[in-house]
């Protein structure tokens, strides 16, 4: 979900996940997921395609890509880091944790890095309310995160990334 | 024979480790050659010692954690596949005092099996409710659920057995069942960890759904930040189908009935019935005004039920043990049991499945063991980030919906969140506001525009810019929401805010900045 399995976008193959999709009721969303899943993000030019299977205004589209708060329109740094700020995480110092992540790494939540390496966002609510604060990095989810924990796992996620 | 070690795949267990213990404890198992075999459940929901292993002996499972992979060889050696003594032996799981002191009848299972095994399930119980709705009549499973005074567990509290009665009695070419499971309260994970660890119960209730009102398709919404709990609650529906509890013939013998899994997109609002409607026919998840309503005019334009993960995940039990046996637990109109959920800076945080009518001290201190940080507990949220925010003299409150509404708070979906001394409840405040504009769907004003003016007139306090006169038109704005707004998120965004401005003055009373020196 978090980094594409193709690099660059290609509408050949955005054609073709429109396609299995389109007869199914309400398939705007799971193909968004889809588009997203394999590139990484939603590219501009998925709109019209999209537009034109579901026989809907390009308008309407980008209404719903926008809308949602999943649907980036460009990709995300190649490690993503999502720190929960809900009450549960914010009880036990998820402030405090995001404050450190964004000064360590010169980023504001939402952001990511030039060299795309990093993105850092906020989610309200992992459902692991009771080990805040929780944090996902690419898609997987951890528990009482300090931020030299957070740190280890921006670092492993990168030589992983690098191997 | 093969002895079964349980390894939560619980997504909260994952995060402290599971995954890896799971995998140390594969090696080891090989290594050293014995007859054993891991199994993947879901959490018995005591958070503080995940990971917690399980070893199923003929006495019943025994508990050891929270386990690291470094302790394996340890433990292994201790005899663990026996039942062995080591220093993280728990003892009988079911003896665990936080367990031994719950009733639970929804998670009942969850922990204790394989979520995915259709044979798991049958041998714990499972189906047997949909075995007994199969030879009932559509209007007497409507009644059944009537008489167990069960109320939906979403948080609004409105009885099932109503909603359904009006769904049965439209007539249409389709209607539909659709399980709300886009839990986004912060402070609960109760459906989580159903869908991770027994997700049949809910896909049992739900076709229990479809022959009480005559639907015979389910749709479940999912929200995205849940991923373990949309890739086993799939394996879930897979499985069902493949055993032909799901299909063109329910449980074997009935009509048909599938179900379709959706993923949200992140966005809050979606957890209001109308809005997850929205989303799930591919639009801008706008809430739609009331009347007509979803049970008449739902998805797709046709009759639909909605209803939580809770709710239907109740339903089975109420048609297999019966109405009265349900309606027995509880208080007063809240009947049943409410799975309750500890979270934020407490001790042992984790799901406490009761009777209503615990008070929430009794939550907090005997099951919690209170903060976390172990200073004195302040402020309590129930109810998630639309919840009122309790001092400490309401810990006295019994967890009914009634009792909570009678002080001006809500139990919503059973999320209890602590705080300790060194929270700031002005700045408390000023997020409910900012997480309402954030999240507003935009469509009507007092929600989308009162909840930005809300967040600033709120950092004016903070700033101790007219402090009286700032706080003074932060309750009008409330009251403008309250009573303008189309939905839950501009309706009860209030709640937060004026219960932590009545609750904890001293925290709005703020001097004005000094101006910075030259």
């Amino acid at each position: 979900m978090h980094r594409g399995q193709v690099s660059g976008w290609d509408a050949a193959v955005a054609s073709r996940i429109i396609e299995a999709r389109r007869q199914e009721p309400g398939a705007m969303l799971p193909i968004l997921h889809d588009l997203q899943e394999t590139f990484g993000y939603v590219d501009r030019a998925a709109l019209p395609l999209i537009a034109d299977a579901l026989n809907l205004s390009r308008a309407e589209v980008h209404g719903v890509v926008s809308f949602y708060h999943d649907f980036r329109s460009e990709p995300a740094g190649r490690t993503q880091v999502k720190i929960c700020r809900g009450e549960a995480c914010q009880a036990v110092g998820c402030r405090e944790l995001a404050a450190a992540a964004e000064r360590r790494h010169g980023l504001t939540l939402g952001e990511t890095s030039p060299a795309g390496d990093l993105t850092l966002e906020e989610v309200f609510c992992l459902g692991n309310c009771a080990l805040g604060p929780a944090v996902q990095v690419d898609g997987e989810s951890h528990g009482r995160v300090t931020p030299d924990v957070l740190d280890a796992l921006i670092a492993t996620s990168r030589s992983r990334g690098h191997a | 024979m093969t002895v079964r070690i349980h390894v939560p795949a619980d997504s909260a267990a994952a995060s402290v480790g599971a995954d890896q213990v799971a995998a140390r404890l594969a090696i080891e198992i090989e290594r050293a050659g014995l007859d054993a075999r891991i199994v993947r459940t879901g959490s018995r929901g005591l958070f503080w010692l995940e990971p917690m292993i399980e070893i199923e002996t003929a006495a019943g499972p025994i508990a050891y954690g929270p386990v690291a992979p470094a302790d394996i060889p340890g433990l292994l050696a201790a005899g663990l596949i026996d039942g062995g003594a080591h220093p993280l032996r728990l003892g009988p799981t079911a003896a665990i005092p936080y367990l031994a002191r719950q009733e639970r009848l929804t998670f009942a299972r969850c922990g204790a099996i394989d979520p995915v095994s259709v044979d798991d399930y049958r041998a714990r119980g499972g189906f047997k409710g949909l075995e007994r709705a199969l030879a009932m009549k559509p209007i007497e499973i409507v009644e059944e659920v009537t008489a167990s005074g069960l109320r939906g567990r979403g948080g609004a509290g409105f009885p099932t057995g109503i909603k359904w009665r009006t769904v049965l009695g439209a007539t249409a070419d389709q209607k539909h069942i659709v399980c709300n499971a886009d839990e986004g309260d912060s402070g609960t994970f109760a459906d989580r960890m159903l869908m991770e660890g027994d997700p049949m119960l809910l896909i049992e209730g739900m076709a229990i759904a479809g022959l009480a009102v005559g639907a015979t398709q389910g749709w479940i919404y999912i929200r995205s930040e849940y991923p373990r709990a949309v890739t086993t609650f799939t394996r879930a529906v897979e499985a069902c189908r493949r055993a032909g509890i799901l299909g063109a013939k329910v449980g074997g013998t009935g009509p048909a009935f599938d179900i379709t899994v959706r993923m949200g997109a992140g966005a809050y609002v979606c957890g209001e019935e109308t809005s997850l409607l929205e989303s799930l026919e591919g639009k801008r998840a706008l809430v739609r005004f009331k009347p007509p309503l979803p049970a008449l005019k739902g998805l797709f334009g046709k009759p639909t039920v909605i209803n939580n993960v809770l709710s239907f995940a109740a339903v089975p039990t109420i048609l297999a043990d019966g109405a009265k046996a349900y309606a027995d637990y509880g208080m007063g109109r809240s009947r049943g049991t409410l799975p309750f959920q500890l979270a934020g800076n407490i001790k042992f945080g984790g799901l406490v499945e009761k009777a209503f009518g615990m008070t929430l001290g009794e939550a907090i201190h005997d099951f919690g063991g209170g903060t976390r940080s172990g200073r004195p507990v302040r402020a309590v949220q129930v109810g998630g980030p639309l919840g009122a925010y309790f001092p400490a003299d309401h810990l006295d409150t019994p967890l009914d919906y009634e009792a909570f509404a009678a002080r001006k708070g809500m139990l919503g979906h059973g999320g209890i969140v602590v705080f300790d001394d060194s929270v700031d409840m002005a700045e408390q405040a000023r997020f409910a506001f900012e997480f309402c504009a954030k999240e507003s769907c935009g469509k009507c004003t007092p929600c989308r525009i009162g909840s930005t003016r809300g967040r600033e007139t709120i950092e004016k306090v903070i700033r101790g810019e007219a402090v009286e006169r700032n706080l003074a038109l932060v309750d009008d704005l409330c009251r403008t929401m309250t009573d303008a707004s189309l939905c839950a998120l501009g309706g009860l965004t209030p709640y937060p805010v004026l219960s932590a401005i009545e609750h904890f003055p001293e925290d709005f009373d703020r001097a004005p900045a000094r101006v910075a020196a030259e």
